[in-house]
Parts: C-alpha cells; sequence; structure tokens
C-alpha cells in the first residue's frame, strides 16, 4: 500500500528567538500537521535552535522560476532613483 | 556521521558545450547553484550519487553504535551514545532532503540502498565486538568524517551545503565523547588499555580508507573538484587527518598500527607531516564490494526495519486520510 502512496513532504521554519523571524531550516516527511511538527522539533531544535515552528506542506509553495531571474529582478539595479544615493543634498544641511 | 570518498558516479553530461561553460562560469564565480536552476546532468548524477551515500551512511552508521547503546557502562555514557546515535539519525534526514530537492524521492534511495544497488561507507561493515569500539568510532571515525565534511560546507550545492553546515556543528561532541571514552581506558586498568589498543589496532586502517582510493585511481575526483562539489582531494584529506590524529594517539599512550609511520618534516610545503605505510586495497575493496563482515547483517538489518515499519506508516496515511475526509464533510455539512 505504501507503495501508491508516499509520506508527503513538509517544509520546516524555524524561529531562533522572538524578535526574529522564522528561518527556513529543512524539510521533512510526515503524514499530517501534527506528525510534522512533532518531527521537526525532535529533529531541528535539540539544542535551543528555536522556539517556534512552522510547517507547510512543500506541495503548497509556489516558487519563481529561476530562469527569469533576470526579467523579474533585473529592475532593481537599473532604478537607481530608488536609492538614497541617487539624491543630492548639500553637504551643510548634514545627515539626512 | 560521514561520506566516504565517492564510488562510481557517472559525471558524464549531454549538455552542449555552452552551456557546460556556462555552468562552470557560475561555478568558477563561487555562486551557489540551487534546486530549479539549469545544471549538467553529471552534476545532477554526481550529486544524487554523493548525497545518496552520504545519507544511507549516516543511517547504517547507527546499527553499529546501536548495538551497545543498553550496554553502556555508565548512565553518562548511555546518554551521550544515545544523543549521537539520534543526531546520526537526523543527519541522514537533512541529507536524504538534500538529494530529493534533485528530484528524487526518499523511498527511491531507500529501494536502492536494500537492493544494493546504493553503496554507503564501507567502515560500517566492521564489527564492534567491544565497549573500546566506541571510543574509537568517535574518535576515528567522526573525526574522519568531520574531516571530510568540513570542506563539504563550501559545495557548490546549496541544499547539501546548508545540510552539511548543520551536521558539522552536531558532529564534533560525537568525536569529542569518543576520544573521552579513549582516555578513559588508555589511562584505566591494563586490561582497560590493551582493550583500547586494540580497538585502535582494529579501526586505524578501515579509518585511513574512509578518504576513498588514492586520487591517481579516483576516477570522478577531478570532475567533482572542477564543479567544486569537493574542495581537497582524498590523498590531501587523508594527509590532513593523519596529521592531526597522531597527537592525539601520542597522548593516550597508544601505538598507531603502522611500522612504517615516520614524521617527514619536508612533507606540507616543510611544514612538517607524516609518512605513512601502505595502505591495503584488496581489503576496501573486498568490504566495498559486500565481503565485509558485516555487509550482510547491516542490510538485513535496515531490511527488516523497513517490512516491520511498513503496517506503521501505512495506518499513519490512513488514519491522516481519514482526518481529512472527516474534517471536509463536517465543513460541508456546516455551509
Ligand atoms: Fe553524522
Ligand atoms: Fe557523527
Amino acid at each position: 500500500m505504501s507503495d501508491q502512496n508516499e509520506i508527503p513532504l513538509w517544509e520546516v521554519f524555524i524561529r531562533p528567538r522572538n524578535g526574529l523571524s522564522h528561518r527556513h531550516c529543512g524539510s521533512l516527511h510526515a503524514v499530517d500537521a501534527t506528525m510534522a511538527l512533532n518531527a521537526a522539533r525532535d529533529v531541528y531544535t535539540r539544542r535551543g535552535e528555536g522556539q517556534s515552528i512552522w510547517i507547510v506542506p512543500s506541495a503548497d509553495i509556489t516558487a519563481s522560476d529561476p530562469q527569469e531571474k533576470d526579467a523579474n529582478f533585473e529592475p532593481s539595479e537599473s532604478k537607481i532613483y530608488r536609492h538614497p544615493t541617487f539624491y543630492e543634498v548639500p553637504e551643510e544641511v548634514g545627515h539626512m | 556521521m560521514y561520506s566516504q570518498g565517492l564510488i562510481g558516479a557517472d559525471s558524464s553530461s549531454e549538455e552542449t558545450p555552452e552551456f557546460l561553460a556556462e555552468f562552470q562560469k557560475r561555478i568558477d564565480r563561487e555562486e551557489k547553484i540551487e534546486p530549479n536552476d539549469p545544471m549538467p546532468s553529471g552534476y545532477r548524477k554526481t550529486l544524487v550519487r554523493q548525497i545518496g551515500q552520504h545519507a544511507h551512511s549516516e543511517i547504517v552508521g547507527m546499527l553499529p553504535e546501536g548495538n551497545w547503546i543498553t550496554r553502556a557502562p555508565t548512565l553518562r555514557r548511555k546518554i551521550a551514545l544515545l544523543a549521537k546515535v539520534q543526531d546520526e539519525g537526523g543527519h541522514g534526514l537533512y541529507l536524504y532532503s538534500a538529494a530529493e530537492t534533485l528530484g528524487v524521492s526518499r523511498k527511491q534511495m531507500t529501494e536502492e540502498l536494500l537492493s544494493g544497488k546504493a553503496k554507503y561507507s564501507s567502515i560500517f561493515n566492521y564489527p564492534t565486538p567491544t565497549w573500546a569500539d566506541m571510543g574509537a568510532i568517535g574518535w576515528l571515525v567522526d573525526g574522519a568524517a568531520i574531516m571530510n565534511q568540513i570542506p563539504l560546507c563550501r559545495c557548490s550545492y546549496g541544499p547539501y551545503a546548508r545540510a552539511m553546515v548543520r551536521v558539522c556543528k552536531e558532529e564534533s561532541f560525537h568525536q569529542r565523547q569518543g576520544y573521552e571514552i579513549m582516555i578513559s581506558l588508555a589511562h584505566g586498568s591494563p586490561e582497560q588499555k590493551e582493550m583500547a589498543q586494540d580497538a585502535l589496532n582494529r579501526w586505524w586502517w578501515p579509518s585511513i580508507m574512509m578518504f576513498g582510493p588514492h586520487d591517481s585511481d579516483s576516477t570522478n575526483s577531478d570532475q567533482s573538484m572542477a564543479w567544486k562539489i569537493k574542495r581537497f582531494s582524498n590523498d590531501e584529506l587523508r594527509q590532513k587527518f593523519i596529521d592531526a590524529t597522531i597527537p592525539q594517539a601520542e597522548y593516550l599512550g597508544l601505538t598507531v598500527p603502522d611500522p612504517d609511520l615516520k614524521w617527514n618534516p619536508e612533507k606540507n610545503d616543510g611544514k612538517g607531516g607524516y609518512d605513512f605505510g601502505a595502505i591495503d586495497w584488496d581489503e576496501f575493496w573486498t568490504v566495498v564490494k559486500g565481503g565485509g563482515k558485516m555487509n550482510v547483517d547491516r542490510i538485513t538489518a535496515r531490511q527488516k526495519a523497513w517490512d516491520d515499519g511498513e503496517w506503521v506508516r501505512d495506518a499513519a496515511l490512513a488514519h491522516a486520510k481519514k482526518q481529512t475526509a472527516k474534517k471536509a464533510s463536517a465543513t460541508l455539512a456546516a455551509e
């Protein structure tokens, strides 16, 4: 029976401590969310790595296509007027 | 625990020379390659093979030490060994996950381990008849593994490199707890010291072999180095390991079983290093090909774990499906 039914893959995100965001730290297989949370706790937080865990079914993640990287992310390079250094403020005005 | 110099990967690629050159440029710029990036088929195959072998080694590596958990001499030693073996299971998981990003499933990898198609580090095909073996394994086998794995933290494939960072953080306690066992025995009664010496005698050469064949006989090495999957050659890592380990053996007052071992001040560009005797490669290949003392036992144990666990996997999956269906019908009824 386990032949046709693979146990699904989950992505694990851990918040190292309050004040920081959850960060991707790995994956694991589990049949449901409860099992995934328990396994994530056992595997990824054995040495005080975290205080909060998120788990997400890997299949539910939609990723951008790395082949479209240039089209997607190039504008952040060419639109220099989005950066503070583009604007001239006289020195006597001081730090701004 | 451990990855062995890769045995038998096919690194040939079918892509155009332009594509391969472009990919090589990315590697040369030290860019990391991530799962969905275009990559040569040989790069993918080499990684799947290597990460798979590495993952299997972690999992099979739990067996020789698991053998002693219930018989550890004190509670302190027992909790340490239990924690170490648990870590190795975790290492297996990180590595299977890294391999899965390349399009193989864990189930497929498990089947290849059980069928004998996939290899694991031959070191685990040696038996662990005495408690001193727990010391020697932590000290030498995990020590050699660390030597191998530290450069893998800078591997060009992102998920493998990230898994290695986690693994390396956890490994150093493994080696220290093993060395501590060796210190207790080597500085204990004459019988205990003899036991420590006997373990060193049995584990020394297999540990040296963990770095894989000599560079001159290692067919995949050059391509793996060019792709920055590997950062140092088998022989370079082996030399580093020997140079780091001999002073530790001296501190224990134990003798490394190599009559040809000798300090050579000219070695390592004048920094000095140890010359060592000829490695018995016939033994190495015999064990790789299944002729080690424990090859059959190891795979039998993994097969039994897989078979005995089947009903658990099936029941858990059936339960999850039932819960999902129940929730769906409850939502329908409420609407
Ligand atoms: Fe490990
Ligand atoms: Fe280890």
